[in-house]
């Protein structure tokens, strides 16, 4: 298939691998940002083709695994009134909350239904003129246009039913954060490529210079990222702290303009608490204040929400790339896909998950 | 006598059925082991197997039985019906038997158009006239507007199990190679594309079929055949690991070798999931020993549903249950069974 199976190639995976060995001199730790790219490493064992001298960490990529359980439990809060038709993508459905999760809800009679896009959730808003409905808007910036997008489409309706609840989180804050103080031991990043195809890569140029860190903005398939751990190996060895673009056939410099026009229209930066990492300055996204009408944390009573993450697990440490899941001591046995103590076990695209399907039997 | 009074399920898993119970994974397995196989196990089914075979004066049967509740009713390809049919005919056919005679429940939701009955009727029979079996009992029942999904059909079959033949998990060996007859994923991404909230345009048509001619031809060329099993809910993946668990074996598969159209693998890749644990209902998986092979490839790849047959696999080792895959860049990794239900990623 064009653009999948010349990336999934045995021998150009080969080359890179060899490529790869020849020009890392020194040992370096890379960051793959994105939970997509996490998700392809451990299930293309990419990490068995590279030399030991090159350690791969997985970052806070994923977002279901960084929505805050404050912001979980609100979803199950709203999800589980009679008036409420609560719509989600479908790994969100799986979190755990404090309590519950959104699964249980819809077990509990909730009427918690799993759309592919948000503008689904626009259309069951006008289909359902009784309910009030919600879309529970999580995501880093690729999601963004299209949820701004069903707030655009909901008000151009006149629709009264329709609102979305907000927790977008932004990628260069959370580099700033980990390289400004949590996890100032990585060497480069792998920028996520959907990100950037949205954004552009703009905004990792000052973060580059400011941290003197190679960022390669990176694809998905298993090529792509042995190509973005080549070309951040290449300007490691040679002292050259740039932005690199591997996802070139996609990712434009300056991003989609359209799609960040949405954006800049709907949303406005705000600080976000992180789940696992804490409260990141200008990390996230909300609505204006134009469209509080749209704002289902304005819309619906949540009172305060108090939460805690359970002790004993170390999901915080393995989005900061500070541990790896095999050195949590719930992992697979506390804690599994079926009964997950926190999030980055829910998600395909959580390392804990990822590293449970792919690696377990590996390890044991 | 002591009686069991407290649910054997534990307190930290889940108190209420999810959909992701009847997902076909781990939680589905769970509740099996946990409920069902904990009062009713006896020697026929704990073998866990597509259906019971036992022996009555001398002669072997095969038993089973399977509920249909797919959504939507009409599909791509096929319709609940001979989804009913097939799938019940294709379990007699994994435990080495001709199928015979067939029962069929329906649960039909009150304001379900007679019509839509009607053409669902004559798909089973079409299906079951193919098969050359025989609907011989049924059970009609409905209920209220609201308290089903339209219709549900139950099917129950039985066989007489083909002589020298003997299937069984506990016959698979180190060197059997796995045999499948075709493309995977097809009636999964079928059903899904035309799912409320998930539609997307595909020419993609579900595989249903009944695979009881296949299996014909190729046990006239040989019966040296440890297991066959036919990976529907939970997909490739979930039947891999089941053999391999309940065998004991290590089992490596080729994912090169693994027939799958760039339709289904485009829409799996939109929307996030893996082929491997999507269900097929006309597919296949033979256990069978290497030296037998090119016979039995030859043969089905004359027959039209086994037209791509090809080896995906080989068991490679005694162990715990382990399937891994070459991957099609040459590394290895785990194929893990599935935990619940695959759900659409976020981006």
């Amino acid at each position: 298939m064009k653009y999948l199976s010349e990336f999934r190639d045995y021998k150009s995976a080969k080359l890179l691998a060899k490529k790869i060995n020849e020009i890392a001199k020194h040992n370096w730790t890379i960051m793959e940002i994105c939970g997509g790219q996490t998700h392809s490493i451990l299930k293309y064992s990419i990490d068995e083709l590279l030399p030991e001298k090159i350690s791969l960490i997985h970052g806070p990529g994923c977002p279901v695994c960084v929505t805050p359980l404050e912001m979980i439990d609100k979803a199950i809060k709203i999800a589980s009134r009679n008036d409420v038709i609560f719509t989600s993508f479908g790994d969100m459905l799986r979190v755990p909350g404090s309590e519950l999760d959104l699964l249980s809800v819809k077990a509990n009679g909730g009427d918690v239904r799993m759309v592919y896009s948000p503008l689904d959730a626009v259309k069951i808003a006008q289909a359902n003129p009784g309910k009030k409905v919600v879309f529970f808007a999580v995501g880093f910036e690729t999601t963004a246009p299209a949820n701004g997008m069903a707030v655009l489409n909901a008000r151009s309706l006149g629709l009264k039913n329709f609102s979305i609840l907000c927790s977008h989180v932004l990628v260069p804050p959370a580099i700033e954060a980990l390289m400004s103080g949590f996890n100032s031991n990585i060497n480069g990043f792998l920028a996520a490529g959907h990100v950037c195809t949205v954004m552009g890569f703009d905004e990792y140029i000052p973060l580059s210079e400011k941290y003197k860190i190679p960022i390669v903005v990176t694809g998905f398939e298993p090529i792509d990222i042995l190509q973005g751990i080549y070309k951040c190996v290449s300007l490691l060895e040679e002292g050259k702290p740039v932005v690199d673009n591997q996802y070139s056939r996609v990712v434009r410099k300056e991003g989609n303009l359209e799609a960040k026009k949405i954006i800049n229209t709907v949303f406005e930066v705000t600080d976000r608490k992180w789940r696992g990492i804490g409260l990141i300055p200008k990390s996230g996204y909300k609505l204006k204040d134009e469209f509080s009408d749209f704002d289902a944390e304005k819309i619906f009573d949540l009172g305060d929400i108090i939460v805690d993450e359970p002790e004993i697990c170390i999901a915080g440490e393995v989005l900061q790339g500070l541990k790896s899941p095999l050195e949590c001591p719930a992992f697979g046995k506390e804690c599994t896909p079926e009964n997950p103590l926190g999030a980055p076990m829910v998600s395909t695209e959580g390392a804990c998950a990822a590293y449970f399907h792919y690696k377990k039997q590996k390890v044991n | 006598m002591e009686f069991q009074l407290s649910c054997p399920i534990p307190k930290s898993e889940y108190d209420k059925i999810l959909l992701a119970h009847g997902g076909g994974g781990t939680l589905t397995h769970q509740l099996i082991t946990k409920i069902f196989l904990d009062q009713f196990g006896n020697e026929y089914l704990n073998q866990l197997h597509d259906g019971a075979v036992f022996e009555i004066n001398g002669t072997k049967f095969a038993f089973t039985t399977d509920s249909y509740v797919v959504n939507p009713v009409f599909f791509s390809g096929g319709n609940i019906g001979e989804l009913a049919v097939n799938g019940t005919i294709n379990d007699l056919v994994c435990c080495g038997a001709k199928p015979l005679f067939i029962s069929t429940g329906f649960i039909i939701e009150e304001g379900f158009e007679i019509e839509e009955l009607w053409k669902i009727v004559l798909s089973m029979k079409d299906a079951a006239d193919k098969a050359n079996v025989l609907i011989v009992t049924g059970d009609t029942k409905v209920v209220e507007k609201g308290k089903g999904d339209k219709i549900f059909i139950n099917t129950s079959g039985i066989g007489i199990v083909y002589e020298g033949l003997n299937i069984s998990p506990k016959n698979v060996k180190v060197g059997d190679v796995i045999i499948l007859n075709g493309k995977i994923a097809e009636h999964g991404i079928a059903i899904m594309s035309e799912r409320e909230g998930l539609e997307f345009e595909t020419k993609i048509q579900s595989d249903t079929a009944a695979l009881n001619g296949l299996v014909e031809e190729i046990l006239k060329v040989s019966k040296n055949i440890s297991v066959m099993r036919d990976p529907t809910r939970g997909g490739l993946a979930s039947a891999l690991n089941e053999i391999a668990s309940s065998a004991k074996v290590k089992i490596e598969i080729y994912e090169e070798r693994i027939p799958i159209s760039e339709e289904v693998m485009g829409a799996c890749e939109i929307l996030g999931l893996d082929p491997l644990y999507i269900a097929n209902e006309g597919k296949i998986l033979i256990f069978a020993s290497e030296q037998d092979a090119a016979k039995i490839l030859s043969v089905m790849r004359n027959h039209p549903l086994g037209k791509e047959s090809t080896i995906i696999g080989k068991v490679i080792d005694k162990g715990e249950g382990l399937v891994t895959m070459k991957t099609l860049i040459g590394s290895t990794r785990i194929v893990d069974m599935i935990s619940g239900e695959q759900l659409p990623r976020i981006c």
